[in-house]
């Protein structure tokens, strides 16, 4: 049997080279890590019929079919055509149906369970995935992108080139305060101590909070309410083998048009600075390469941020390398 | 009789009304709610028909309309001291039955509790003008049949929303100017059965069998459950305990106010005492203290029920902690301990 494949298409195609030899792996994207359950019994059918009937929940939420023989990714590729369609329905620009999925190296944006069932939450970060995924998909840049509905940040996004945490403007009405101090005792405990009591009512000092809602959640009297929504963008963080680390803040108070502006605009800055000579340069790299200011000031052109918002004017990456002095006991 | 209005003409005996009175009704605050992308509903002033809000029922009471939680009481500076003005206007609230008769039972705490009338609260109420909302069906935790608040018949004025067909009686002549429309026959309806029924203790069992109550394990669970957090005593409509501040203000600690400001018997603080002393710190003993205040102590004073069964309590508790099935597990109690 001769197998003649283009590993290149193959995994633009998000399939993989496996360690057994003609055989591949299938991922399903599930922006948002939200999916319609109709699109199991297709996952199911995959699995069963041309896979070894097992599925890989994948780190970024989406699965990965494993055991599939590389002759029958035209066959799957259609079979597979309603969830590309599905894609298509909510905006994702995909113009071959039956092709499978049209690229890999942007990878899927997963979201914490967001506001839709979490109370912590701060927005639908299921609705912002989507919006990403239609910004960004399809796209052959290895970026990873994440979304999380307030700073507790269950889906990690420390751990992506780009996370987006929610944020809440809380804002207090101290005629309704009872000074039961549920809020201050909380944000001490819970939080960053941003809450102290004075003259038997509420303060609240903006430097120290991280306007995650602990207050509003725990105020029996509505005295803290919800104002404006707004996103923390946190930029480079990473695991990999060349110095792995959080991210760092980038921005705070930014709107959402400003954040998906710039998510756009870091393509852009990743077409314009990625080494070419290279099969695939991941976007953290470049920056750690061509330096904070530049891609600052690429990401930032033309974004109208909000008045309130704040922005990095340096970051100081730690994280670890391998090469230092590490001494063992 | 009574009159059938439109909209326009609601709205328009609104706008004339305004004139003399501040009008309250339940409102949607847009995004207000605690949690994201949730709305809070609650009283507020209105202007208009579409202001008001019947769909669900508010989480806060209108008993904040005439009893300020934050009201301050005087203010002073080196020799001097004077109560803050209030508003010219009369007031009128537009609430259910349950509701209506929340105000009757803190009339007792306020006005009728020892020799003194309290002031602030009786200048306020005084204004008071019951434009109340017919309510015939209620909401899944209400049980004011059982409490007997189901009823209120010494309104002003009495409304029947009906999508945006509105029937009014104007019991209160004051208000016949405002209303214009046709006449129409109309008898005012009132809800004759929850879906929850409660059954209330009978006091004078529990008065027999006092230390029994006081002492039963059905209090433990909520030691445990309870997380003292208050939201029931906010919410409910005839909570009505109280703290003094005294200010002093920042710049200038010459000058300051007293304010009274809500307080609640859930809450860490409530009962602390000079020398730094405080009693019952288990949550089950607050939650026994309050319990009983709304279906036993109240009564045994007043001749009432406090409990009017409005079932916010039931609403608001982030726990799931349930006062309706507090009252059972009294009533059970009571019950089985006098058979003992």
């Amino acid at each position: 049997m001769i197998l003649d494949i283009d590993t290149k298409l193959l995994k633009k195609n998000a399939y993989r080279v496996t360690k057994q030899r003609g055989i591949t792996a299938l991922r399903i994207r599930v922006p948002g890590g939200h999916l319609n359950i109709k699109y199991f019994d297709i996952i199911k059918e995959v699995a069963e019929k041309y896979g070894n009937g097992t599925v890989h929940i994948t780190t970024r939420q989406g699965f990965e079919i494993p055991g599939i023989s590389m002759e029958k990714i035209d066959e799957i590729n259609e079979l597979i055509s309603p969830i590309i369609r599905g894609l298509k329905d909510e905006g994702v620009q995909i113009e071959d149906e039956e092709g499978g999925y049209p690229a890999a190296g942007t990878r899927n944006v997963s979201a914490c369970i967001g506001n839709r069932v979490c109370p912590f939450a701060n927005y639908d970060t299921t609705a912002l995935a989507l919006k990403i995924e239609k910004l960004i998909y399809p796209n052959d840049y290895h970026v990873k992108i994440a979304v999380t509905g307030c700073p507790n940040d269950c889906i990690k996004a420390h751990m992506q080139d780009i996370g987006i945490i929610g944020q809440v403007e809380p804002i207090y009405d101290p005629s309704r305060c009872i000074g039961c101090q549920a809020c201050v005792k909380n944000c001490k405990r819970r939080v960053t101590g941003a809450l102290t009591f004075e003259n038997f009512k509420v303060v609240r000092d903006p430097n120290r909070c991280i306007s995650c809602g602990e207050c509003i959640l725990k105020c029996p009297t509505s005295a803290w309410t919800r104002g404006e929504k707004y996103y923390r963008i946190v930029i480079m963080g990473r695991t990999g083998k060349k110095n792995p680390r959080l991210a760092q803040t980038f921005i705070e108070w930014a709107d959402e048009e400003s954040v998906l502006k710039i998510i756009k605009n870091m393509y852009d800055f990743i077409d314009k600075y990625i080494d070419k000579t290279l099969d695939k340069e991941h976007v953290g790299y470049i920056v750690d390469r061509e330096g904070f200011k530049k891609f600052k000031e690429e990401v930032l052109k033309d974004v109208k941020l909000p008045k309130k918002a704040k922005v990095a004017n340096h970051i100081d990456y730690t994280g670890y390398r391998y090469e230092r002095n590490t001494i063992y006991d | 009789m009574g009159i059938e209005l439109d909209v326009k003409s609601f709205d328009n005996a609104l706008k004339i009304l305004s004139k003399k009175y501040k009008i309250f009704a339940p409102v949607r605050l847009k995004g207000k709610g605690s949690f994201s992308d949730t709305d809070l509903v609650t009283y507020g002033e209105i202007s208009s028909y579409k202001d008001i809000e019947l769909s669900e029922k508010s989480r806060y009471s209108p008993k904040e309309v005439i009893y300020p939680i934050t009201q301050t009481l005087f203010y002073f500076t080196e020799d001097e001291y004077k109560e803050p003005e209030i508003d010219d206007k009369g007031i009128i609230v537009f609430l259910r039955p349950c509701d209506a008769n929340s105000y009757l039972k803190l009339d007792n705490i306020f006005l009728k509790n020892g020799p003194y009338e309290d002031n602030y609260y009786k200048r306020l109420r005084d204004k008071v003008k019951f434009f109340v909302i017919e309510c015939t069906k209620g909401f899944s935790t209400c049980f004011c049949v059982s409490t007997g608040s189901n009823k209120f018949l010494d309104y002003d004025v009495f409304f029947r929303f009906d999508n945006d067909k509105i029937t009014c009686d104007v019991k209160n002549d004051e208000f016949s100017y405002a209303f214009s429309g046709k006449e129409v026959e109309f008898t005012p309806e009132f809800i004759e059965k929850n879906e929850i029924e409660v059954k209330l203790p009978d006091i004078d069992k529990i008065s027999q069998n006092l230390e029994y109550v006081f002492n039963h394990e059905l209090w433990d669970e909520y030691t445990k459950r309870c997380i003292a957090c208050g939201r029931c005593t906010v919410s409910c409509p005839t909570c009505s305990c109280f703290s003094m501040q005294d200010i002093f203000y920042k710049d200038n600690p010459k000058c300051g106010e007293r304010r009274r400001v809500w307080a609640s018997c859930m809450v860490d603080g409530f009962t602390d005492v000079a020398g730094g002393h405080s009693y019952r710190q288990k949550y089950g003993e607050r939650m026994r203290f309050k319990v009983m205040h709304k279906i036993y102590d109240y009564k045994k004073r007043f001749g009432t029920t406090m409990c009017v069964g409005c079932g916010r309590c039931d609403d608001v508790c982030p726990e799931y902690i349930s006062f309706i099935k507090i009252v059972s597990k009294v009533t059970d109690a009571v019950d089985r301990g006098e058979s003992k």
